[in-house]
């Protein structure tokens, strides 16, 4: 039996449930996008059937930090930029948890870019939601890794000499298997997307343009946008690597001219998830390791009679 | 200087084999019923440059690298790059022949590989007049040749074994045995015929000296392993199934030997991109509810500072390992210092609420390792073992009985689920992970994990109330600040009752004290010892507890004693300097004998180090710095 009960609990999910019972008055501004994210994220939950105990949401530093105050699951509010290893490892302590980890840009692309990186390049089963909001907004808007050339701000105050980063073809490079852009200004789609990409078995990657009304932009400049599944213009394979590479490519270049893209970049499902990988090697057991410990009947090995012998 | 001991070294080029040989060599020791202990340096690079091993063997147990050595097997460095011009760090390939021969007691044996150095070379080094003065009994013999002769050049060093045993008169059986153990077809073979004909070949040059090497016997079974092993085999007794590391010198020996059993106990080690993410792993995995470490070495434990007050301030139980080796930053990479002490118990913003555990041995690696997964879990707070490049690459037999012990796999102060459906929850439905005053009247707030039915909260780096929520209401900062501030004196106390981590030496009434902490532990016992033979009234006190610091203790002991001297190897008394700051007084009663020029203390230095301070005399050796007491 699982010392787990909430996982795997084969019951019908109301979307309300992930409203904390008294819901704390949100320190974001009004019409900030960040509240479209917690509204998709909490719509999307009653799609892919999962409940608050089963799910860990883990953030980095930021206003999207604040963002499982506002989500009633399991929680861990880390630090700035460091959100995808310690989710990772509680995905590989318990693969049966749904762990999601979400972050700003700065937090993502800037000081936790490694990660980011790596995080991909493993394939863990998880899903990634990046605030994309072009600017450090709880620090008071400074210039951020995705703010364009020239972006003027207080520690940029020639404007900024250098490009921004390119999200979604890092990401490919990198070796996510889902590859998304949404906007708080597309709620349905951005439901759509965050069910995905949790039922994605891999690296789910959403980069999520939330409009920050009091540093950069506000909604209007996000509209209006073209969801590239649903655009004549646009016909590639999500499934084809140069396509997708090539569909980005435009998509990056093309919001910084005013013009917004979003929709699914990439998908691969052929591709085992880390802890298949790990499992098929030998290195990951079969049940998950956090069982054990609450598991009476677990035998524990010791290291007397397994690994004494070789120094005798 | 015992008179009855061997102190052998073996000397050569790194990727000569000079660790394995060394490490057969000890082995065989230890079958034949004596105790050893092996002092090991090196070069941080991967071929080449002066390696040396130390195998110091005894009929009594043996806790310390000895005064110099008695023996020298110099093989010569066949990596050398420049072996036969003048090269910018000196003659490269002979190096292991006349780096530190000083250190080659009166009467000693220096066998070198005639094979690989040439006899030209040799004699500019001013072997010979060397040999004259100290009265050295200098062998050449052409190794190479023999192992040529059977095999690959590499078997030079069996070569070595066969004729040191020759010389030495011991027998070759345990040799033998471990390379029939080892090895296994035509390498048995070689190595075997490359063994006995270096001993008939040594046999027949009759050398005439006075070591004796002593006999043994053991009254249990034992096993030798490293501080490394130790460490590694006490987190997996107590529960441990988790590591993250990224690599660095010495840290990643643990990290290995983790990496290499893990999966076999049904674990998992991940390497990861850098140590942020090794110890951001590693509180992952705990707050999952898996028992986890992570660890690495100066610069790298820098890096891990941030995870580690995120570890403080959401009471995430981890165990992290800090092997220290030279600083400051990239220092020596593979030379011993105790520098990075402060580093540890104070690295991480605000107020550090951490344990601090400094094994001075293989058998406290162990146990104390066991200790520190014990308290981090049932107080859900990280525990540090701070160990050092010295304990890491010495190997020493001891019973094995010592590691007949119960695993613990107990994750400490966790809730089952039918306990959260009872424990007190928020009316947002959140369960009150930390409560300012927790219902058994301690200061651990019992915690949930992911999963469980109605256990969910909120874990973050912000002051937060009881069911994690942000909040930065002063009363509520006040009473989570002291709850876990606290629960350092309620692990205080726990300690004092349950585990004694300190260790004491010499005679109680003794009117003079020497305060040590980490691995110099055995090399100052052994020099208490030594300096009560010689009349003087000493004692010792081994700490392994930085924090939280047993103040008592050391205050009773420090009361006992006219003065005292503590031993560390670093330049600015950090460990001093902690005892001070603790105990508020005694800057009067403590000086200070320091070395840090990448080798640790020999029993010898400390004893001088120690007459030379209560004579009021200047230091005769200049590889170590005396600093008075204050008001001295």
């Amino acid at each position: 039996m699982s010392a787990f009960s909430a996982i795997n609990d084969d019951r019908e999910i109301e979307r309300d449930e992930f409203t904390p019972g008294i819901e704390p008055q949100a320190t974001w501004c009004p019409g900030c996008g960040d509240f479209g994210v917690l509204k998709a994220l909490k719509q999307a939950m009653p799609e892919v059937g999962k409940n608050p105990d089963e799910v860990a949401l883990f953030t980095g530093i930021g206003c999207s930090g604040k963002l499982n105050s506002y989500f009633n699951s399991y929680g861990f509010h880390t630090i700035h930029g460091r959100s995808l290893p310690v989710a990772r490892a509680a995905k590989l302590a318990n693969p049966n948890l749904e762990v999601i980890a979400a972050g700003g840009d700065g937090d993502g692309y800037g000081i936790g870019g490694n990660h980011t990186i790596h995080t991909a390049r493993e394939n863990h089963d998880m899903t990634y939601i990046v605030f994309n909001n072009e600017i450090f907004g709880l620090t008071k808007g400074q210039t951020s890794p995705t703010s364009p050339k020239g972006h003027k701000s207080k520690t940029q105050p020639h404007g900024s000499a250098k490009s921004p980063i390119r999200p979604l073809s890092q990401q490919l490079n990198a070796g996510a298997t889902y590859i998304a852009r949404t906007a708080a200004v597309n709620p349905n789609q951005a439901k759509e997307i965050i069910a995905e990409a949790i039922e994605h078995d891999g690296f789910a990657h959403i980069d999520f343009l939330t409009q920050c009304p009091t540093w950069n932009k506000d909604a209007k400049h996000y509209v209006p946008y073209t969801d590239v599944q649903q655009s004549d213009e646009f016909d590639f394979d999500v499934s084809d690597r140069a396509e997708a590479a090539e569909m980005m490519r435009k998509t990056e270049e093309r919001l910084y001219e005013g013009e917004v893209l979003t929709g699914r970049m990439y998908i691969e499902d052929e591709r085992p998830s880390y802890g298949e990988e790990k499992r098929q090697i030998g290195e990951m057991p079969e049940e998950p390791l956090a069982e054990r410990y609450f598991d009476e009947d677990a035998e524990w090995e010791r290291t007397y009679d397994n690994l004494l012998e070789h120094h005798k | 200087m015992t008179d009855n001991e061997l102190i052998w070294r073996i000397a050569g080029g790194s990727g000569d084999g000079i660790d394995s040989t060394s490490q057969n060599f000890a082995k065989a020791l230890m079958w034949s019923g004596l105790n050893v202990f092996t002092h090991r340096h090196y070069p941080s690079r991967i071929r080449g440059g002066h390696t040396y091993v130390e195998v110091r063997a005894d009929d009594e147990p043996v806790k310390s690298r000895g005064d110099g050595y008695n023996f020298l097997l110099a093989l010569g460095d066949s990596f050398a790059r420049n072996p036969q011009e003048e090269a910018y760090y000196g003659k490269e390939e002979l190096k292991p022949l006349y780096e530190n021969f000083d250190d080659l007691r009166e009467g000693g044996v220096l066998l070198y590989d005639e094979g690989l150095l040439d006899d030209e070379d040799v004699e500019e080094i001013g072997l010979e007049e060397a040999a004259e003065e100290n009265n050295w009994h200098v062998v050449p013999m052409d190794l190479r040749g023999i192992a040529k002769e059977h095999g690959r050049e590499i078997m030079r060093n069996t070569a070595g074994i066969g004729a040191t045993a020759a010389i030495l008169d011991i027998s070759t059986d345990e040799f033998e045995k471990l390379i029939k153990q080892n090895m296994s077809g035509d390498m048995q073979e070689a190595n075997l015929n490359v063994l006995e004909d270096a001993y008939e070949a040594a046999s027949e040059l009759d050398i005439d000296h006075d070591i004796e090497v002593p006999e043994g016997s053991h009254d249990e079974e034992q096993v030798i392993l490293s501080g490394s092993n130790a460490i590694s085999y006490g987190a997996i007794d107590e529960g441990c199934r988790f590591i993250s590391g990224y690599p660095m010198t010495p840290w990643t020996d643990v990290f290995t030997i983790m990496s290499q059993h893990l999966p076999e106990f049904g674990g998992i080690s991940e390497q990861v991109e850098d140590e942020i993410a090794a110890a951001a792993l590693a509180l992952g995995a705990s707050h999952a509810g898996v028992k986890a470490m992570s660890g690495s070495s100066g610069g790298g434990f820098a890096l891990m500072s941030e995870p580690l007050g995120l570890a403080e301030m959401t009471e995430t139980p981890i165990v992290l390992v800090e092997a220290m080796r030279a600083g400051p930053s990239t220092g020596m990479p593979t030379k011993p210092e105790q520098a990075d002490l402060e580093h540890v118990l104070y690295t991480s913003q605000g107020d550090s609420a951490r344990v601090v555990f400094a094994p001075a041995n293989i058998r406290e690696c162990y146990t104390q390792t066991r200790s520190a997964f014990r308290i981090a879990y049932e107080y859900q707070i990280p525990a540090i073992v701070i160990y050092d490049q010295k304990i890491q690459g010495e190997l020493r037999n001891l019973p094995a009985s010592h590691f007949d012990e119960e695993p613990n796999a107990d994750p400490g102060s966790v809730l089952t689920e039918e306990e959260i459906q009872d424990a007190a929850h928020h009316s947002s439905g959140k369960f009150q992970r930390f409560l300012h005053e927790p219902e058994d009247g301690s200061n651990v707030s019992p915690r949930s994990v992911p999963g469980q039915k109605d256990g969910r909260f909120l874990a973050t780096g912000n002051e937060h109330n009881p069911s994690g929520h942000i909040s930065e209401d002063p009363e509520n900062r006040i009473a989570q600040m002291n709850r876990r501030l606290n629960k350092l004196d309620d692990i205080r106390a726990d300690l004092d009752e349950n585990t004694s981590h300190q260790t004491y030496r010499g005679p109680e009434d003794a009117d003079y004290g020497i305060l040590v902490w980490g691995s110099q532990q055995g090399t100052v016992f052994e020099a208490v010892d030594r300096l009560n033979e010689n009349g003087h009234s000493v004692k010792a006190l081994g700490v392994s507890d930085m924090a939280p610091y047993p103040k008592e203790e050391v205050s009773e002991w420090l009361e006992s004693v006219d003065e005292a001297l503590v031993v560390e190897m670093n330049a600015t008394a950090q460990f001093r300097g902690l005892t001070q700051k603790e105990l508020g007084k005694y800057g009067d009663k403590m000086s200070s004998l320091l070395k840090y020029n990448g080798n640790p203390f020999e029993p010898a230095e400390i004893v001088d180090g120690f007459e030379s301070s209560i004579d009021g005399e200047e230091l005769a050796a200049s590889n170590m710095k005396y600093v008075p007491a204050a008001g001295d």
